[in-house]
């Protein structure tokens, strides 16, 4: 049974491989493409499914039957599946708003088989129980998005790519000063062997400068503040299907390792680090929002919103309460299916626009209604509007903010919220109010609904995440209590 | 000998900073080059040196180094690999299409 673990993470990687040698036959890339990716959306539910009916709600798998800690274990646990389930979606979103948008020129090279491998490798980072295993999956998934994100190689991608693959190979040869830190303080790296070790060293002071070492790295790849300047112009570059890949799931894989290693293994000292981790959640959510008050681009004041709700997912983990954690994962679910539906609207847009300067474009609503509403209510959602699920994350946040008497970090939950509303509605006066700049006879309906068709799942996700938010929260509250409790995870590892 | 390396180590990092920081597209890549032999000697250090024995030797071995540092270099040094031809490419690209590998004549422009 457990060794369907190893799905997420093999049936993408096979179907890339496969695409590889059919790579000038982009009709049936597409068919192949499409069912696998909706295939890999059931075994992800399905997976879900079995570790909630599991007894200890959580399934582990030694890979190569290695025992634990020596070789590497993949960990399903309710937090991993539950990411796995939302890559799978907006993966699969993505895939098909690509099929509308992308030039055929670009899927001729190489395209779909990328599009598996990041899948790969960010459901394996979701997946495995070993840091050294995540710092390889963590590299599959990057080398594909430093290929994705040049695709085409435009002028603009690949000024600004450089920018960001530099970066990112920085940060990852931090990774591996981390790594090699930890090994030679506690001996080994497996992560719940690590969570056991570290509990019992009692080497605070190395501890500490080991797991700022890691923050350092994830908060890179996770756009936390001060580390987050490559974001906005690189994921501007690319197009729209890549952007909300980009933009819904690669700084979440960040977020999703700080919070694992900061629940798991350094938990030492949480008035130290998780301080400094809610004083960065801070300064992410302000000057991100400040960033994305300050533009008039469609793409860029959605990529500089990816930052202020970081800040969010961080403040969750900063405040350290069951509640609080509970309200980041409700957030990140939020986020990850709300900013690519939002990325997609900008593709949309610019689709039918030809530009992405909100300055150009006008009066959308008009000529295109349907586009106009879902765009709202989507927006909405992010900006926090009841009853949708933007609300309920953010109020869980702030309540355990309150309770926990952090008041600073309350103020500035509040403020950002209001800036992000504002950013969202400056988009929908300037895209969708005014005159319009399209005439009557070059709309074109059949085209909208093309592009429309992928994006709406996503939005009703969004509606229904906000109505059933009672047992949604249930589920984040579940979640919580298990990575706040890591003998949970440690024994069904290590089997003691 | 430990100390030696650690020296080395921290000279290939202050190395690798300095040609990050300059300006030449080429330099950047020979830095990130620089960096990651720094981050691999380092994994190299921290499992212990001047070990006389092989890694396994079965159960009953008196002595042996452990194998772990190894293998992790050995995964990290191929990612490096790849990842470094990868941007090797990028760089030729760009400096191919902006006819400049001046970082600060590609710093964009405001009206884009």
């Amino acid at each position: 049974m457990s060794n369907f673990l190893t799905l997420p993470i093999l049936l993408p990687m096979f179907i890339g491989t496969i695409l590889i040698f059919l790579a000038k036959k982009h009709r049936i890339q597409r068919v192949i493409a499409g069912i696998s990716s909706i295939a890999l959306l059931i075994v992800a539910i399905y997976l879900a499914y079995a570790v909630y009916q599991s007894p200890d709600q959580i399934i582990t798998l030694e890979v190569g039957d290695w025992s634990a800690p020596f070789g590497i274990v993949l960990v399903a646990d309710m937090f991993a599946t539950m990411m796995v389930i939302l890559s799978s979606i907006v993966g699969a979103v993505c895939l098909f708003f690509a099929f509308k948008t992308i030039h055929s020129d670009r899927e001729k090279f190489y395209f779909y088989p990328f599009y598996f491998y990041l899948l790969t490798g960010v459901n394996g980072a979701f997946l495995t129980g070993d840091i050294f295993n995540l710092f390889v999956f963590f590299e599959v998934m990057l080398i594909s998005s430093y290929v994705l994100i040049v695709h085409g190689g435009t002028g603009y991608q690949l000024r600004e790519s450089f920018k960001y693959v530099v970066m990112n190979m920085v940060a990852s040869a931090f990774f591996l000063v981390a790594l090699a830190y930890l090994y030679a303080t506690t001996g080994t790296l497996n992560m719940a062997h690590l969570g056991e070790r570290v509990a019992e060293l009692g080497q605070e002071g190395i501890l500490n400068g080991v797991a700022i070492i890691f923050l350092f790295v994830f908060g890179a790849k996770g756009a936390l503040f001060p580390l987050y300047f490559w974001l906005p112009k690189s994921y501007y570059g690319p197009p729209a299907a890549i952007s909300a890949l980009f933009g819904g799931l690669l700084t979440k894989v960040g977020i999703y390792a700080i919070i694992r290693t900061f629940t798991l293994i350094f938990v030492h000292n949480p008035s130290f680090t998780h301080t400094i981790i809610l004083y960065l959640a801070a300064g992410t959510m302000f000057f991100g929002v400040l960033g994305a008050v300050s533009q008039f681009d469609f793409k860029r004041i959605l990529s500089f919103h990816i930052i202020s709700q970081v800040g969010y997912m961080a403040m969750g983990l900063g405040v350290f309460s069951p509640l609080a954690i509970a309200g980041a994962i409700y957030y990140i679910a939020h986020h990850i299916i709300v900013k690519s539906a939002l990325f997609l609207f900008a593709g949309a847009t610019e689709k039918i626009t030809g530009t992405t300067d909100l300055k150009k474009m006008g009066g959308l609503l008009k000529t295109h209604p349907w586009l106009g509403w879902l765009f709202f209510i989507s927006a909405m959602s992010l900006a926090g509007i009841p009853p949708l699920s933007g609300f309920f994350s953010k109020f869980a946040l702030i309540l355990s903010a309150v309770q926990e008497q952090e008041y600073f970090i309350v103020a500035v939950a509040l403020i950002v919220g209001v800036l992000t509303l504002f950013s969202m509605m400056k988009i929908f006066m300037y895209a969708f109010w005014r005159e319009p700049t399209i005439k009557e006879e070059d709309i074109n309906k059949k085209e909208m609904f093309g592009l429309l068709r992928p994006i709406i799942p996503l939005v009703v996700l969004t509606i229904g995440l906000g109505f059933l938010a009672e047992p949604i929260f249930t589920y984040s509250l579940g979640v919580a209590d298990q990575i706040l409790d890591p003998t949970n995870y440690i024994q069904a590892v290590l089997g003691k | 000998m430990e100390i030696l390396i650690a020296i080395l180590i921290g000279v290939l990092f202050s190395v690798a900073t300095y040609l990050i920081l300059t300006k030449s597209l080429f330099r950047v890549v020979l830095g990130t080059v620089l960096l990651s032999h720094g981050a691999h000697l380092l994994i190299l250090t921290m499992g212990g040196l001047g070990g006389k024995s092989a890694p396994l030797l079965g159960e009953e071995a008196a002595n042996y180094t452990d194998p772990l540092p190894q293998a992790l270099i050995l995964t990290a040094i191929v990612i490096s690999f790849g990842m470094t031809a990868l941007l090797l490419v990028m760089t030729y690209r760009t400096y191919k299409v902006h006819q400049t590998d001046d970082l600060d004549q590609l710093r964009g422009r405001s009206d884009e």
